[in-house]
């Protein structure tokens, strides 16, 4: 799967890196970097539901450094 | 609606009317009749206002036009002379003017390193054989009598590549020519005009199909903060995106990256001078070549964040927006060929906003947002003196940085650096004075566009060039070895049959 987070400056501001590296380090925790590919995008369009973050084709939204983890595990794991 | 001036010069103004009418005929669609249309339409007559007649005009226009659409492609250089408007102004060096009172301490005399003032009749006389123009009995005259008639061209020109022909006329010695521009800025009858690239600009946004064939990215130069003083950054970055581009980019998120190489390169080779200037590179290589081996490899802040773009989408196209002329001449360069597709100013930026009838400060606001603190300040000088002066402090080496502000300081210090004498170990070369705010190409020049960096810089979220590197890191990890234009030239060649 490939996981593309928006690093547009909308969400740059909302905090694309950080929604980076919790994802960097969720992945590398679980062993599924064959699984998911991580990829930074510059704006996907949904730039006031920022951060935006595209799994496959799937959108998912409002992501944040604090809910990044919870989203990947509950919102982008069953995709992958 | 009180109308903001929004150049230093009419002929700025003269240069953007033109673009804007060929943008107009191009949504038009462009023919031959432009160059017949857009003359009258700018020159209406029937008194000149400008030349010796309204034909004359016209042709100028004609000639302009044609630069606006690339000009001579013959010619590498970005910047040329238009021989019918150059006015033939006087080139006759140090001249008496009857102010002279005949006194009798002749200063000029005596101050006259050449030998080349005589008193005739009472009256101070140059032998311009003699004569250098060095400008010492111009200070020297208690009654400012004499004066220096030097070209504003040749004046301007600090690379000395600026002669004048038999028939009076300029003309640009390639050889010494580096591209920044200044004479376009400073000639008086608008004379000497740098290329435009409006047309190809045009084609990749139009065949993009509203971003749906590719994505068209637009980079813009740090030093836009201190432009369209009538409106926002953010309705700048909203009127951009309604030309066509995917997403509004900062440049400055490449000279995040070039900071980071450039401070490593630093440590390595001991002595380096910086690469972010074209011109400045190009002033090295003409003049200086045996200081070339202290030029940067690290490809400038354009050409990085180019890649970077490049890196997370490959099929986007990407165009500079830019204060400079030499970055019209970089894009095409090897080192930067296959990152930047286009360059554009921003007097073309204004022209095409213009043409479409948008007005920016009637506009909503667009976040702009990519870059450090450090990768902002790039756009005046002595923002990368600022920048590696931290890196080094942070990874533990000597920096000792100089900023040179405009050629003739770079001039200075590359002459001591020859020599063996420099204190320095970093150059940060610039060919405009002041660095890139006060570009060839910026609508309006002054000291408001320093404040207005600086400003700009500390409003960026990122206060390090951290988070740019790790996103470069991440894009190349993505992109993996694929080659990242091949994909879209290879696709450009399906010809029709019949």
């Amino acid at each position: 799967m490939v996981l593309s987070v928006c690093v547009g400056s909308s969400c740059h501001l909302k905090g694309s890196y950080d929604v980076i590296e919790t994802f960097k380090r969720v992945i590398k925790e679980r062993k599924l970097e064959d699984k998911i590919e991580l990829r930074a995008c510059f704006c996907l369009g949904r730039c006031s539901d920022g951060v935006a973050v595209k799994a496959d084709d799937k959108y998912i939204l409002n992501v944040n450094g604090a809910n990044a983890e919870e989203k990947f595990v509950n919102e982008i794991l069953p995709l992958a | 609606m009180p109308q903001t001036r929004l150049f230093d010069t009419a002929v700025q103004q003269i240069k953007y009317e033109v673009i804007k009418e060929l943008i107009r005929a191009y949504d038009r669609g462009l023919d031959a009749d432009i160059f017949h249309d857009i003359p009258i339409k700018i020159m209406p007559g029937p008194k000149a206002s400008l030349r010796c007649c309204v034909y004359k005009e016209r042709a100028i226009v004609q000639e302009r036009l044609k630069l606006a659409m690339g000009g001579d492609k013959q010619n590498p250089n970005v910047v040329e002379v238009i021989d019918i408007a150059c006015d033939e102004c006087p080139v006759d060096g140090v001249f008496v003017t009857p102010a002279c009172r005949g006194c009798i301490s002749h200063r000029c005399m005596e101050v006259c390193p050449r030998d080349a003032i005589r008193i005739i009749d009472k009256h101070a006389v140059v032998d311009k054989s003699k004569c250098i123009e060095c400008g010492k009995c111009t200070q020297a005259c208690p009654y400012n009598a004499i004066i220096l008639q030097k070209r504003p061209c040749v004046l301007s020109c600090k690379a000395d590549a600026i002669k004048v022909n038999e028939d009076k006329k300029a003309v640009i010695d390639d050889s010494k020519c580096v591209g920044c521009g200044a004479c376009v800025y400073q000639c008086p009858f608008g004379a000497i005009q740098d290329k435009s690239y409006i047309l190809d600009v045009l084609d990749i946004i139009k065949k993009s199909e509203n971003n749906t064939k590719y994505k068209v990215y637009a980079l813009i130069a740090p030093a836009i903060v201190a432009q369209f003083n009538y409106a926002r950054i953010e309705q700048v970055v909203t009127g951009m995106t309604m030309l066509g581009f995917h997403q509004v980019v900062e440049t400055a998120i490449g000279a995040d990256l070039t900071l980071d190489e450039e401070a490593n390169e630093l440590k390595e080779r001991g002595t380096l001078t910086t690469s972010c200037c074209p011109s400045f590179v190009k002033y090295i290589k003409n003049h200086f070549p045996d200081l070339a081996k202290y030029i940067s490899d690290t490809p400038s802040p354009m050409v990085m964040a180019g890649k970077l773009l490049k890196a997370l989408d490959p099929t986007g196209k990407v165009i500079f927006v830019g204060p400079c002329t030499s970055k019209k001449f970089e894009f095409k360069q090897d080192i930067a060929k296959d990152y930047i597709d286009c360059v554009m100013s921003f007097e073309e930026l204004q022209a095409f906003l213009d043409a479409r009838n948008i007005d920016v400060s009637s506009l909503g606001d667009s976040e702009l947002d990519n870059a450090s603190y450090y990768g902002r300040i790039f756009a005046r000088s002595g923002g990368i003196v600022e920048g590696v002066t931290d890196l080094a402090k942070e990874r533990g080496f000597e920096a000792r940085p100089v900023a040179m502000s405009g050629l003739e300081e770079c001039k200075k210090q590359l002459l001591m650096l020859k020599v063996g004498k420099s204190p320095y170990n970093f150059f940060e070369g610039m060919a405009c004075d002041g660095g890139c705010v006060n570009g060839a190409l910026c609508l309006h020049h002054g000291p408001k566009s320093l404040t207005d960096v600086n400003k700009y810089g500390a409003q960026a979220k990122e206060k390090s060039v951290d988070a740019s590197v790790r996103l470069y890191e991440l894009a190349k990890q993505s992109s993996g070895e694929k080659p990242s234009t091949s994909a879209i030239k290879g696709k450009k060649s399906s010809k029709k049959n019949g």
